[in-house]
């Protein structure tokens, strides 16, 4: 009896435990928890601080881009264009986007990182599964910035698909300037613009 | 004041001649394009160098009174901007901050209102007008001032037609205000314009579609209704 009992108590747990991992954390604690971490690790670095952004990128690398889906962007910021991209060429453009996105990332961290941040609560059903995430950069004197994360359901966990500063969403801005190159010199010539690009910025350093 | 009614004609007239492909939002582009050449020179030239050497001379702290001082007199027509936007209560906040910050803040170069949790506001004439109904009109870059439209270079003229600096008295104080105001400004974009600089293929089109985007959110107070295409629309199937 005791041991029918204690099977069915066990194989609750395990249920329960296994629902708890298909369950991902939430959006909004999960900005804050990166945020906050990527935060800690600058502050405590001496050469990112210094101006080291090879280690900053080796950071974010780590610990932010497995939360961002970089397919997404890219096909929402090539608009109509997408479709008509092959396999490869979508790889290709989301490479060198993902590349360049990163390092502006990166020195907008590294200038703005020692903020304060203000989360806001999510307003959200639990049914939602595709949300925005609102969190305020504190500056004195000067009103908060805003900082908006669009974010979708995904099997592997809540995933960006868009940044939002100050009502500026990174996606449409770059919405127009694909647009152009692609019509003057095709996707090719974008992806081509568009590694030149990461190249330059590497070599500046 | 007149000569910007002047400059406005003449960006008018001159804007007859467009190319077939152009964004029918900056109708404009070739001209645009000619003075955005010009104030980049003029940027690169003069006013970069001298908000560089402003930024490693003076001390963070002695920045932001700088920048607390000018904030604080710009909150009085914050205010009445709310007022006339009919937004009594942000109106009423811009004012309290103006009447905490000028007294115990001494003169402003403290920010104590936002430490009493009266937040700073964002607005301006040519938000006023956007809330009254006004569209943007085509995309203009203004000599020496940027990214604006018709209509945001009407607010302009008009801010600065009101602004209380533009009263003070003599002259050389006026002027030299002025000039702090401008270089502290100036020294307060430096990171954004290199930011801006990695970010973008075309600078010209980032900074034009940014500063849309941009004025567009403001006139909404953060929360603009969705347009079509908007980026928040259900997203396209993921790729992985």
């Amino acid at each position: 009896m005791t041991n029918a009992i204690r099977f069915v108590l066990l194989s609750c747990l395990l249920v329960s435990g296994s629902i708890g991992a298909q369950e991902p954390t939430p959006p909004d604690v999960l900005v804050k928890n990166v945020t906050t971490e990527v935060v800690e690790i600058i502050a405590k670095d001496k050469e990112i601080r210094s101006g080291n952004r090879a280690k900053l990128i080796e950071v974010i690398d780590a610990k932010v881009l497995p939360h961002f889906n970089f397919g997404s962007m890219t096909a929402l910021a090539m608009g109509q264009n997408w479709r008509t991209a092959t396999p490869e060429q979508k790889k290709q453009l989301i490479d060198a986007f993902r590349t360049l996105l990163v390092r502006t990332y990166a020195s907008a961290l590294a200038a703005y990182s020692e903020q304060k941040f203000d989360y806001r609560p999510l307003r959200a059903k639990p049914t939602d599964t595709d949300v925005t995430v609102q969190v305020r950069v504190i500056q004195p004197g000067a009103q908060p910035v805003p900082i908006d994360y669009s974010m979708e359901k995904t099997p592997s966990g809540w995933k960006v698909y868009d940044v939002m500063v100050g009502g500026v969403s990174l996606v449409a801005n770059y919405r127009t300037e694909f647009a152009n190159v692609v019509r003057n010199s095709g996707i090719d010539g974008l992806i081509k613009d568009l590694q030149t690009k990461n190249r330059v910025l590497e070599q500046k350093k | 004041m007149n000569r910007l009614v002047l400059l406005l004609a003449v960006l008018a007239v001159s804007g007859c001649a467009t190319s077939p492909d152009a964004d029918p939002r900056d109708p404009l582009e070739p001209m645009n394009r000619a003075v955005y050449k010009f104030n980049d020179t003029f940027d690169e030239a003069i006013a970069k160098p001298v908000a560089t050497v402003y930024r490693d001379l003076l001390h963070v702290e002695i920045r932001s009174r700088v920048s607390n001082f000018f904030s604080n007199i710009q909150d009085i027509f914050i205010g009445v901007n709310n007022l006339l936007q009919g937004k009594l209560q942000d109106g009423v906040e811009d004012w309290a901050r103006f009447a905490f910050n000028s007294t115990i803040g001494l003169a402003g170069i403290h920010d104590v209102a936002s430490d009493m949790g009266i937040e700073k506001h964002n607005e301006d004439f040519g938000q006023t007008f956007g809330r009254w109904g006004a569209g943007p009109g085509p995309y203009l870059i203004l000599p020496f001032l940027g990214s604006s439209t018709l209509r945001d270079a009407g607010g302009t003229a008009v801010d600065w037609y009101v602004a209380p600096l533009q009263h003070a008295r003599p002259i050389a104080l006026r002027n030299t205000l002025y000039g702090v105001y401008l270089i502290n400004t100036r020294a307060e974009l430096i990171e954004a314009g290199n930011i801006l600089e990695q970010a973008a293929l075309d600078r010209y089109v980032f900074q034009r579609d940014a500063y849309l985007q941009r004025r567009r959110s403001l006139i909404y107070d953060g929360s603009p209704p969705r347009e079509r295409n908007d980026v928040n629309d259900p997203p396209e199937p993921s790729v992985k």
